[in-house]
């Protein structure tokens, strides 16, 4: 019922604000979208990454390349991003998952630096620094998407969709399988679980909707730049799904706000706005470790048992 | 029909040899308690039984299946049950959560994505645990009940699974005298179908359950019998009593 009310205020909001907010409440689909994914890793798999925005600029740089160096529409590029990046995530699976903890961590790390470094400098594919530029938004239906409140629609229906698959896999039993995997890996081996296989299947999904993330991304921006492939933008990902609390279906969208708000909002009016985000991060550490929603919900349980 | 045979199974930590060449057979149905002092490899046997460790060399036969090449979670498909000498439990989830989990480790619903855990799953977890007498505990968290009630969760959760043989690793570890009774019960109320292979220290409630006792002493099998045959042989006292 609480998610039903979410979807209807958000997609009352065009209605009651301007071009830059409905724009700014874009971004944060797309980069929720992008943190829920990182979230079935680190929150239900236990299984921290700092490599996925590999999916998410593999898919856009897909996409990109194929409808301006190919010439292709953005109905055949979007499978083909998606199909190519899952079938590169299960790859990649093949060798992250070598490891758990810290060894896959940095495993994730090094697969996503490669890609970052190719980006930069494959300049005949990928243009170097300067970026894919000049892509065109698609037009489901007939509808034109470059106005900010069809695109926001867009972004809003693709983002629910999203939403409500990966919180559909985590209530499964796979999901309960994979929590299981997260506490307990040894034991989960001894009840019969193939536990390497359970982790495969979930970076995989996670890379898809990562890969998803991108699309929408490079179609929001109509651009894409090797930074999109970067440390930073992983980390930025993994930094929302901990400030909003990890292994929480509400943690990722909340922290997806946060550093999204801080960063397009804050930045407008504080010239240090990085600080002011490494600041509420501690805030939010030193507080509520558990991350935004638990320590939430943790201090109303305090409050109605108080009143 | 023999349920398990191991035969010149060895694994060396460094250049220490934990388990040095073990061969035994248990025959289908038998108890067997593993007993032998601190360090004798006892834990280290199990764990290469159930694939946890892998082996350096010998071969682990299942009801004439060889298995030792096969992961963990192959030999439990193939009938291979254990608890750990430290509990080994999902904290946070309840009883009946931990039940369904491991009823779930044979069944295929546990690659289904999209739908949600049966209920049959919770119906017959709460069956298990009334035969271990917890079902008024069901919908409790683990971390909430009492540490034999935790005992007796890992013993339901392998018992869930129907194994052919269940390896219990020191079951009695860390109990009060009545939970300790309670315990003891439950594994003799184990049907002849399981084999039951057991590691216990504590011999005057062990060497009732047992049909035969095999002694490990550095990783060796050093006496194997009935419980008449390891108490009057001389080697036992040496290793137990240092004369």
């Amino acid at each position: 019922m609480r998610w039903i009310v979410l979807v209807v205020l958000a997609a009352l909001l065009p209605l009651v604000s301007g071009e830059y907010y409905i724009n700014l409440a874009s971004q944060i689909i797309i980069f929720a979208v992008f943190a829920a994914s990182i979230n079935l890793l680190l929150g239900y798999g236990g299984l921290p990454t700092l490599g996925h925005a590999a999916y998410l600029g593999v898919a856009a740089y897909l996409s990109a390349w194929l409808q301006l160096k190919m010439g292709w529409s953005n109905w055949t590029t979007a499978p083909v991003a998606l199909l190519g990046t899952t079938v590169m995530a299960c790859a990649f699976g093949l060798i992250a998952l070598r490891a758990a903890g810290l060894g896959f961590l940095m495993l994730t790390l090094a697969l996503s630096q490669v890609l970052w470094g190719t980006a930069y400098r494959w300049v005949s594919v990928t243009d170097g620094d300067n970026g894919l530029r000049g892509l065109a938004r698609p037009t489901p239906f007939g509808l034109n998407l470059n106005e900010a409140m069809p695109f926001y629609y867009f972004t809003l229906i693709i983002g629910v969709l999203a939403i409500w698959m990966m919180a559909r896999f985590v209530i499964s039993p796979f999901g309960a399988t994979l929590a299981g995997t997260r506490d307990q890996p040894r034991r989960m081996s001894a009840l019969g679980y193939d536990v390497w296989m359970i982790r495969w299947v979930t970076f995989v999904y996670s890379a898809f909707w990562g890969a998803v993330s991108g699309l929408m991304f490079v179609y929001y921006h109509k651009y894409i730049h090797p930074v999109t492939l970067s440390l930073a933008n992983s980390a930025e990902g993994l930094l929302a799904v901990i400030a909003g609390g990890s292994g929480t279906l509400a943690g990722p969208l909340v922290g997806a706000a946060i550093v999204l708000l801080l960063k397009n909002w804050a930045s407008a009016y504080i010239e240090r706005w990085n600080m002011l985000l490494g600041f509420v991060f501690v805030f939010i550490v030193v507080f509520m470790p558990e991350g935004v929603v638990p320590g939430v919900k943790r201090l109303w349980k305090r409050f109605a048992s108080k009143t | 029909m023999e349920a398990l045979r191991v035969q010149n199974l060895k694994k060396s930590f460094g250049g220490l040899p934990a388990i040095n060449d073990v061969s035994l057979a248990v025959e289908g149905g038998e108890r067997r308690l593993i007993i032998g002092p601190n360090g004798a490899g006892k834990t280290t046997f199990f764990n290469l039984l159930t694939g946890d460790l892998a082996r350096d060399s010998g071969t682990i036969q299942l009801f004439g299946e060889e298995v030792a090449r096969l992961p963990t979670h192959w030999r439990v498909h193939r009938g291979l049950a254990r608890t750990y000498q430290i509990i080994t439990l999902f904290p946070k989830d309840t009883l009946e959560h931990n039940i369904a989990l491991s009823l779930m480790g044979l069944s295929k619903t546990r690659w289904n994505v999209f739908g949600r855990v049966p209920a049959h799953f919770f119906d017959e977890a709460r069956t298990v645990l009334a035969r271990v007498g917890l079902e008024a505990s069901a919908k409790r968290p683990i971390a909430e009940v009492a540490y034999g009630e935790k005992r007796r969760v890992e013993i339901a959760m392998a018992l869930a699974q129907r194994p052919k043989v269940l390896l219990l690793d020191e079951p009695l570890a860390g109990l009060s005298r009545e939970e300790r009774a309670q315990v003891k019960a439950l594994v003799a109320g184990i049907p002849r179908e399981t084999t039951v292979i057991l590691i216990e220290h504590d011999m005057d409630t062990a060497l009732d359950l047992a049909d035969r006792i095999t002694v490990l002493h550095y990783g060796r099998v050093i006496v194997e019998g009935t419980r008449a045959e390891v108490v009057a042989d001389p080697k036992t006292r040496e290793v137990y009593l240092g004369h």
